[in-house]
């Protein structure tokens, strides 16, 4: 009985101080007097790595999931002959949920788990210690620019999937199922607010700073062997994906709840 | 050499994404439409105004002239007062003109229908600020079926 407490006891010691860790970590990396000129070059640099990377994958599934919402939202609401709906069911699902959510699970697995793996061989390879050597702080140097690559990446990618997968649904709805070109596009405009969008980009920006958050701080606590950067990338996809969807209930029941 | 490539990508993903912005702004929420140009005020009031929403369209024989700018209750008595913006291009609006609360199809949005009046030479016409006198409440359906189910017990 007194084991089973004291397991607990550690287990929350142990939590709780890596929220302190990785707490410290971001504040160290962030707080500190702007350099543009020295750090644009490294920024540019982590938002082709994060960004620019990830926009294939994120353009072909936006496609891919709009498609399939226009397929399967066809299939029932002509049932009831709404199928002129289809585009505001395409374009709020996208905009106010699948865009975020799944930009940012996408994100955590194509830029999150790069990032862990990055990072946690850095500090196998000792290159984070030989930075210090050189005065250098790896945290403003090395962790900065790639949590503010990520926290301006994400929303970008986020809006990119909400537009690729309304022309998905598009494509499939009007061109191929027949639903009227000029409805489609009307009552879609009539049903999504300009606050759908900007929900979503609230979302999508809360998502990028917790993953991006959990992506370094995992890295950056590897246990720099082999073995610890393999679970230390397993745990980053792992956690993010958990944070993305519970904080999206969180979010969607402050916006739309009330 | 690589680092202005990289630059250069970067560049065509940020404009990508904001293109995506731009694109859901005005392809899909619509923003701007009817909004943008000179408008005026009309107002009027209601028993009672439905599903009415700030927002809401105002249209004359199906044409959007305006939208619902606001929605208030006059505290003297208690009567909803809705205010609209008119575009401008439509201003010519005779004081006799009615006001009704409709609704698109059986179960759709609630608009604000604006019947022209007739013109005559005593007539004025509506500038901003005044008030359509001649208005009908939304049907409200829950009091439709009161009504009906009251008229079917008085006729046994």
């Amino acid at each position: 009985m007194i084991s089973f407490f004291q397991k607990v006891g550690a287990n929350s010691l142990d939590n709780l101080g890596s929220v302190g860790r990785a707490t410290f970590m971001l504040i160290g990396a962030l707080v500190s007097k702007p350099t543009p000129i020295k750090s644009f070059p490294l920024l540019m640099k982590q938002i082709y790595m994060v960004g620019f990377l990830s926009l294939i994958i994120v353009v072909v599934s936006g496609l891919f999931i709009g498609m399939v919402l226009g397929l399967q939202g066809y299939t029932i609401l002509v049932d009831f002959g709404a199928e002129s709906s289809l585009g505001p069911l395409v374009a709020l699902s996208l905009l106010r949920e699948l865009g975020p959510v799944v930009t940012g699970l996408l994100f955590a697995g194509r830029a999150g788990s790069a990032l862990t793996a990055e990072i946690g061989l850095m500090k196998a390879t000792e290159q984070l210690s030989s930075l210090e050597m050189m005065a250098i702080d790896p945290l403003k140097r090395i962790i900065a620019p790639r949590f503010w690559a990520g926290v301006i990446s994400m929303p970008l990618l986020a809006t990119i999937f909400s537009a690729v997968g309304i022309i998905g649904g598009y494509l499939v709805g009007v061109k191929w199922l027949g639903v009227d070109d000029g409805s489609f596009w009307s009552i879609m405009q009539a049903a999504v607010d300009l606050e759908d969008i900007w929900n979503g980009l609230i979302k999508s920006i809360v998502f990028a700073l917790v993953v991006t958050w959990i992506a370094l701080y995992k890295g950056y606590d590897s246990i720099p062997t082999s073995e610890g950067i393999s679970r230390a990338t397993t745990e980053t996809v792992v956690h993010s994906s958990l944070a993305i969807l519970g904080f999206d209930f969180v979010l969607t029941a402050i916006m739309f709840g009330a | 050499m690589t680092s202005k490539r990289i630059e250069i990508l970067v560049g065509a993903f940020v404009s990508l994404g904001i293109a995506a912005m731009v694109m859901l702004a005005l392809q899909v929420a619509d923003a701007g439409g009817a909004g943008n140009g000179e408008t005026y005020i009309l107002k009027a009031k209601f028993d009672n105004i439905g599903g009415l929403k700030v927002r809401s369209p105002v249209k004359v024989g199906g044409v959007v002239v305006g939208r619902v700018s606001s929605i208030e209750l006059d505290p003297s008595d208690f009567s909803p007062v809705v205010s609209m913006e008119i575009n401008q291009a439509y201003n010519q609006f005779p004081e006799t003109s009615s006001l009704s609360i409709l609704t698109a199809g059986l179960l759709g949005e609630q608009y604000l229908g604006l019947q022209p009046g007739f013109i005559d030479e005593d007539i004025e016409i509506l500038a901003a600020g005044d008030m359509i006198e001649d208005t009908k409440s939304a049907l409200v359906l829950e009091e439709l079926i009161g009504q009906f189910l009251f008229s079917l017990k008085e006729d046994k």
